[in-house]
């Protein structure tokens, strides 16, 4: 009978072990789904905001601040010279304009929001003095779906999501049946290695499917994030990416005695590839000489193969290479995981 | 091998969050032929607990589950290590009920214990460890007999009585196969003696110690035990190690 394999029993005691701890649900499946609501909010597509402008006191300053007032996307504040610096240095204001002839833009060049409001200013101020348009132009929004901060986000928080609940999950409890002595009574049964291994991979597919369900379902019902292309190739790309850090898990997990030897490791594992892979904003923006190196990590793989899926609607035939750079990881990482694990 | 012999580890903590009836389930999975889970339970009195979480459990439930995690393979050999280490009475008493119960069903224990007195209740034979080496082996009787006396005497002096010279003196008493003198440096500490017969001897102990003028501050008797062997081999008390 199934009920009495070792395996579906082992698999069975690490689901049960998980779901009754209430700490563990929440950071698997809560905290992404907080943080895909947060970051949705925050980024959501309002058009740009108002830019904060200053107008350094002297002759005139009150008509340019009218001046520049009157535009829709522009707010202006009279500022004394020193008051004036201070909020530029610090980012409060994206611009000061200097009343005189010439009038003069003080700003950051490197900042983007104070490169878009020295085009808006001078433009106000062109225009108050009578330039004109010589082309019409027409503009048309483009805040389709697939092409926001939040369609780009969920696939990477679902990635992000899959790493973090495969290494914890794996390997908090390895570390912990390791330390309450719990792996060395095991191994004065005949249960067979494979089972106990076999059962963390199990049951993180029994978990993957809550965790996949519930992060697709929020982004689509809240903010329309549509998955383009098909379920199926959502679904293998998921189990592959969680095979691989389940494998990462056993790992980061083969050797370590204690709970904090093993948090530490599964920290170095993981903040990188948080900053690296592409979670949180596109990796492109690393130099190039990064890229290569970058693009290795197993999580930037199941992100661009995720992001293809679900938001260029590729099929799974066309995300091979990233794949294998995922299976690559998880396949020797259990292996050698295998090798060196410490079952005393 | 692994399928005759059941375990049980001192220092093993299962799963907190898991039922005891969810631990046995598992445990028992493991191997070819088991008891039920309902049967284990009743094995160890656990029945009512079966719905309860591990972490909920006393010490001595603890203990009596992880037994009944050795015991569900149905095992030969049962091993068990310092199973009653910390725990109160009644449950060191419950436990031992248990152990009997499987020896009475034809099983083989090996146990490890420091309780001398549980050793003597439960053992056919007893090997006795110092520093990883068996020093003594036989019945818990044949161990006692090798004291060669039956009865154990043991007397402090009161204040300022000098001990070492009534320790020699009473080595020359009738009967008297053993002296252990007190501790150096220890003022009050408790000589002891092992005699064969403590009619014969006391009298003589009690009149030596009135000629020399020496008030005794305490004086008991008893029959020797696994304790006085150990502490006769290995010539101090008892460590818990």
């Amino acid at each position: 009978m199934i009920r009495e394999h070792p395996l579906y029993q082992l698999a069975l005691s690490r689901m049960r072990e998980f779901y009754r701890e209430p700490e563990a649900v929440f950071w698997v499946f809560g905290f992404p789904i907080v943080l895909a609501f947060a970051l949705g909010l925050a980024f959501r597509n309002t058009g740009p905001g108002k830019l904060q402008i200053g107008v350094a006191r002297g002759p005139g300053d009150s008509a340019l601040a009218a001046t520049l007032d009157a535009s829709p996307r522009l707010v202006a504040t009279v500022l004394d010279t020193s008051t004036a610096r201070l909020r530029l240095r610090t980012g409060r204001i994206a611009l000061l304009a200097i009343p005189g002839d010439p009038v003069i833009y003080r700003y950051d060049s490197t900042r983007t929001e104070s490169g878009l409001a020295r085009l808006a200013v001078d433009d106000v101020v062109q225009r108050a003095r009578g330039r004109k348009d010589q082309v019409a132009v027409r503009d048309e929004r483009a805040a389709a779906p697939g092409s926001r901060y939040i369609d780009f986000l969920i696939p990477g928080l679902l990635g992000m999501n899959l790493l973090g609940s495969g290494i914890w999950g794996v390997g908090f409890s390895v570390v912990q049946a390791r330390q309450r002595k719990l792996l060395k009574r095991y191994m004065a049964t005949p249960m067979r290695k494979s089972h106990y291994l076999l059962s963390f991979i199990l049951s993180r597919l029994v978990f993957l499917i809550v965790e996949v369900v519930a992060l697709v379902g929020f982004g689509w019902l809240l903010f329309g994030v549509a998955v383009r292309g098909s379920f199926a190739s959502l679904a293998g790309i998921t189990v592959l990416g969680s095979f691989s850090f389940a494998g990462l898990g056993l790992l980061v997990a083969s050797r370590a005695k204690t709970i904090e030897g093993v948090s530490g490791l599964m920290n170095l594992v993981m903040l990188p590839m948080w900053i690296l892979s592409g979670t949180f904003f596109s990796y492109s923006r690393f130099p190039d000489a990064m890229i290569p190196f970058v693009k290795a990590l197993p999580l930037t793989a199941l992100n661009d193969a995720l992001r293809a899926v679900m938001i260029d609607g590729a099929s799974v035939t066309t995300v091979g290479a990233p794949l294998a750079v995922v299976v690559a990881w998880g396949a020797v990482s259990f292996v050698i995981a295998l090798q060196i694990f410490r079952w005393r | 091998m692994r399928e005759r012999l059941g375990i049980q580890l001192q220092e093993t903590q299962l799963a907190d969050k898991l039922q005891v009836g969810e631990v046995l389930a598992l445990f028992r999975s493991f191997y070819r032929q088991a008891h039920g889970v309902d049967e284990v339970l009743a094995l160890v009195e656990l029945e009512e607990k079966r719905k309860a979480r591990v972490v909920t459990l006393s010490g001595g439930q603890k203990q009596r589950l992880a037994v009944a995690c050795a015991l569900v393979s149905k095992p030969d050999l049962l091993f068990l290590d310092e199973p009653t280490t910390g725990l109160d009475p009644q449950s060191r008493r419950q436990l031992w009920d248990i152990i009997r119960r499987f020896r009475a069903a034809g099983g083989t224990v090996l146990l490890t214990t420091h309780y001398m007195e549980e050793a003597e209740r439960l053992c056919d034979r007893v090997a006795i460890m110092d520093h990883g080496k068996v020093i003594a082996l036989g019945t818990p009787r044949e161990l006692i007999a090798s004291l060669g006396a039956e009865h154990v005497i043991e007397f402090t002096l009161a204040d300022g009585a000098a001990s070492e010279v009534v320790t020699d003196a009473v080595r020359g008493l009738n009967g008297v196969t053993a002296v252990r003198p007190a501790p150096a440096g220890c003022a009050g500490g408790a000589i002891s003696l092992t005699v064969k017969e403590l009619h014969r001897t006391l009298p003589a102990l009690l009149t030596l110690l009135q000629q020399r003028q020496v008030e005794l501050a305490s004086l008991t008797t008893h029959h020797a035990t696994l304790d006085d062997v150990f502490v006769a081999l290995t010539g101090r008390q008892l460590r818990d190690t």
